[in-house]
């Protein structure tokens, strides 16, 4: 047998899965997106395609048949993508210091760190955010010590605040991780050369290891960002039905909606999203690498 | 060849290999010939990329030629793949399985041929205690020295009794002192084991104390083969002249009917049959310090360097270049640094080459 | 050489640390909480494990995520592993096929639950326990792949020249020598592959169909009904197993070459 047709047999596997697994239906998803909504099915499979339901997205029908602006969406997509902004600006805000501190450990430390910061990202995220379910709710001792102090009423739980702290928790070690293999690899003699040269410490770190751990940042930005705006389980959890995001209404459709082209259309949205911010991160470091 | 009747240990034919393909093609090994005799200790020396590690993949099946034959004790092993060649490797990197014993790399080969338990045994027990290595059979490659590492991978490859070993630069990797001794171990080792050594190596040193005879390469072609003795004192080419030990070299033309006009004007008196542009090689012991006004050629010394054995001085040629001599005598007078001496250089130890 | 210490790092650190575990610790705490109020405190008791453990929906939701785990973490690494013996030596198409290999960790995971949810339906296929196996087979793959890869670069192609030099055709090879060498990663990346099934709670949401669950898709569907010391319990018992695996599969991945 030649190399190249042992290779095809060794890797054909697992490529069929992916494609026909995750692949194959992506398109289909495409493609429901522009049908009609059905009865037990959910998806009227011999509807005409058209793109009604991306229409519906931005514009609903009116009793008398004239197209008036929908917001209620739009909403939703703006609050996904800020809340994903506002998660990776603090996960990148607690993640720099942190890496910055495991490479500064001694070997076993720096292996004890890793274990650390790794271990919440293979725990159940559903069992994460329920522990914070547990923390910030009305009866909680938390919640009873902020109101106390506290001249009005707070409630902790099921606001943006309550998402953005469960995202964060979520997604923290996405940040933390790419860092620190920059940072792991730094060179740390630069920094003297750069005190050397009359630079303060926050200079130093402005001028030499920020550009330095940017592509750190950029994929540490990028991970934090995508699963943000596909996030499910945290606004529902969270969330509690009043901050719902792009996760909770695509699940709607499928749900209790059964609207499934639509439910397929919010998905698609979604990818398309995550496409423009990667395709942007590619073109912006080509550029700078150019 | 040591028996004219019998097929030599390793013979190959008109070898080719390139890598890469179309624009790409690098042509490693360019129609390649040679007969390694058997109980022969046969090495192939050059810089590196100039083949030598192709040539012996190519001999233990790790790589296929493009072209031409290999043959090991007569028969064709060309098309056969690495398991069904009778010779073993001493990697660079010794590639001992890391996760198995000492023991159980030695007997790795024993055991794929399918051999009896017990001979297996006493097989592994005989190559650990030839190698000196029988006190750490039960022990992990990761818990041994580099040196002890190399000796092991001595005991791997020869307990299977290959008709001919490939050493892969096995002594790269060590440190001076232990090199030294290996290469006597090494020569012993195959004097004792009767087997054809094929060795690797781009130490020019190592390769004349160890072998019966060296093929010197350069750019996939082999340039001379012989015994040491003719390739450091009659080198057939200028690139192994340079390459094997200390040499001068002198830019000149040849003279119909023998002699050299060298680049300064000088003729040199030196036998040859070349014509156009030569170059005369001369090894810095051959040459002998003259009185000024003197020998064949006039010098400048720039310095002088005392080596405990002899002494080594740098001089500076009229028309310019530098010429090294060697004087063997170190308790001689010798001259001061910027005086003018003449260098004899006989005619018997003088070298013309093409260039 | 060590690198200079900024200000505020390590107190951001052990800052960070706290916010990561301290929700963790709450939660197990509270499952030995013997009041019937999750988030009031009396004394300390396991009764909450003791009802788990008897609960026959806790019992076969536990059984099927098992199940599911087992399948679909096996299924995945024997792929993973053929697939990694593929791209060892680059070749043409070498990026394209890891990069779709690697997909499943780069698309938000609700998009391919309800795309594949889509593709069984219109196929006509039966949700359910099979169903769920398949598409946590796809999404378990890269888990599986990246740590037998990483694995396989760190073992030189030289080990398994001097096998086939000692008379060991491939077969004999890919069995004495590159499969005791790879081992550790291949338990690395099942351990991981079998984490992220069983603690994968999206998928199995839109695949499970009609009267089937697994342990996430209940703990779910018990909070949305009210927080419960059972759903403390069974969290803390799925966080000490997810841990316990994990650490395996970091030492695993850490074994001497």
């Amino acid at each position: 047998m030649s190399a190249a047709l042992r290779r095809f047999f060794l890797l054909s596997p697992a490529l069929a899965v992916i494609l026909f697994l995750i692949g194959v239906p992506l398109c289909l998803m495409a493609w429901v997106s522009l049908l009609d909504k059905g009865g037990t099915s959910g998806v009227d499979w011999s509807s005409a395609p058209s793109s009604a339901n991306y229409v519906r997205l931005a514009w609903e029908e009116d009793f008398d048949g004239t197209m008036i602006l929908n917001t209620s969406y739009l909403v939703i997509f703006l609050r996904s993508v800020s809340l994903a902004a506002v998660t990776t600006v603090l996960s990148l805000a607690f993640g720099l210091p942190v890496a910055l501190w495991m490479a500064s450990l001694s070997r076993t430390g720096r292996d004890i760190m890793l274990l650390l910061i790794t271990i919440p990202f293979w725990t159940n995220l559903l069992v994460r955010n329920y522990a914070w379910l547990i923390i910030l709710r009305e009866d909680g001792w938390v919640s009873r010590f902020v109101n106390m102090i506290s001249p009005w009423p707070v409630q902790l739980l099921y606001n943006d605040a309550a998402v953005a702290i469960g995202l964060t928790y979520s997604l923290l070690p996405f940040t933390i991780l790419p860092l620190y293999t920059v940072f792991e690899k730094f060179d740390w003699r630069l920094l003297e050369a750069a005190h050397d040269l009359g630079a303060t410490r926050k200079r130093a770190l402005l001028r030499v290891v920020l550009p330095i751990a940017t592509p750190g940042i950029v994929a540490g930005a990028l991970l934090v960002f995508i699963p943000c705006l596909g996030a499910f389980v945290t606004p529902a959890l969270l969330g509690g039905g009043k901050t719902l995001m792009l996760g909770n209404i695509i699940q709607m459709q499928f749900g209790a909606s059964r609207n499934w082209p639509f439910g397929a259309t919010l998905a698609v949205v979604l990818l398309a999203i995550m496409l423009v911010v990667m395709t942007a991160m590619a073109l912006w470091r080509n550029r700078r690498t150019a | 060849m040591t028996q004219a009747s019998s097929p030599p240990a390793v013979s190959i034919r008109n070898v080719a290999k390139s890598f890469g393909k179309g624009i790409y093609a690098f042509r490693v090994l360019d129609d390649v010939s040679l007969d390694i005799g058997r109980r022969e200790f046969f090495t192939l020396l050059g810089p590196s990329g100039c083949g030598k590690t192709t040539l012996l993949r190519l001999i233990a099946g790790f790589e296929t030629a493009d072209s031409g034959a290999i043959s090991i004790e007569g028969e064709d092993v060309t098309a056969r793949p690495p398991f069904h060649r009778p010779v073993n490797t001493v990697f660079q990197s010794y590639a001992l399985f890391p996760h198995l014993t000492v023991e159980q790399n030695v007997a790795f080969a024993l055991e794929e041929q399918g051999m009896a338990r017990d001979a297996i045994r006493k097989r592994v027990g005989e190559a650990l205690e030839m190698m000196r290595m029988g006190s750490f059979a039960k022990r992990k490659p990761a818990e041994l020295s580099g040196g002890q590492q190399q000796r092991v991978a001595l005991a791997r490859a020869l307990a299977p009794r290959p008709r001919v070993l490939l050493l892969d630069e096995p002594l790269s990797a060590l440190d001076l002192k232990l090199r030294k001794e290996m290469q006597i171990e090494l020569k012993m080792l195959q004097e004792e084991a009767g087997i054809t050594f094929l060795f690797v190596t781009h130490d020019q040193e190592e390769a004349l104390t160890l072998s019966d005879r060296v093929a010197v390469m350069q750019s996939g072609r082999i340039l001379q083969m012989g015994p040491p003795r003719e390739i450091y004192e009659t080198p057939t080419h200028r690139f192994v002249a340079d390459f094997i030990g200390d040499i001068n070299l002198l830019d000149g033309e040849a003279l119909p009917g023998g002699g050299v006009r060298l680049e300064g004007g000088t003729v040199l008196s030196a036998p040859h049959n070349a014509s156009g542009k030569v170059t005369v090689a001369i090894r810095p012991e051959r040459a002998r310090l003259a009185p000024a006004g003197e020998g064949a050629l006039e010098a400048t010394v720039v310095h002088s360097a005392y080596l405990g054995t002899a002494m080594l001085h740098k001089l500076d040629l009229p028309g310019g270049g530098t010429f090294l001599l060697r004087q063997s005598d170190p308790t001689e007078a010798a001259p001061e640094a910027g005086s003018r001496v003449g260098l004899a250089l006989p005619a018997e130890a003088l070298r013309v080459l093409d260039r | 050489m060590n690198p200079q210490r900024f200000p505020f790092t390590r107190e951001t650190s052990l800052f960070v640390l706290a916010y990561l575990y301290v929700p963790v610790v709450v939660l197990i705490a509270y499952s030995f909480n013997a009041n019937r109020t999750a988030t009031v405190w009396t004394h300390a008791s396991l009764d909450w494990y003791g009802r788990i453990l008897v609960n026959p929906s806790i019992q076969s939701a536990a059984w099927n995520s098992l199940v599911i785990a087992v399948s679909a973490a096996t299924a995945a690494t024997v792929l993973a592993l053929l697939a990694a013996l593929a791209t060892r030596r680059a070749f043409l198409g070498c990026g394209a096929s890891e990069a779709i290999l690697n997909m499943p960790l780069i698309l938000p995971e609700i998009a391919v639950a309800v795309a594949t949810l889509l593709l069984f339906v219109s196929l006509g296929v039966k949700l359910g326990l099979g169903a769920m196996v398949a598409a946590h087979t796809a999404f378990c793959i890269p888990f599986a792949y990246l740590p037998i890869r990483a694995r396989l670069d760190g073992i030189s192609g030289t080990y398994e020249e001097a096998a086939h030099d000692l008379y060991a055709n491939r077969f004999r090879t890919f069995r004495r020598v590159t499969m005791p060498l790879l081992w550790p990663g291949v338990m690395a990346g099942f351990t991981l592959a079998f984490v992220t099934s069983l603690d994968d709670f999206l998928t199995s949401f839109f695949l499970a169909g009609p009267g089937l669950t697994t342990l996430p898709v209940y703990i779910f569907s018990a909070i949305r009904a009210g927080i419960t010391p059972e759903i403390n319990a069974i969290s803390a018992v799925m966080l000490v197993v997810s841990v316990l695996l994990v650490s395996l599969s970091f030492f695993l991945g850490r074994l001497r070459r």
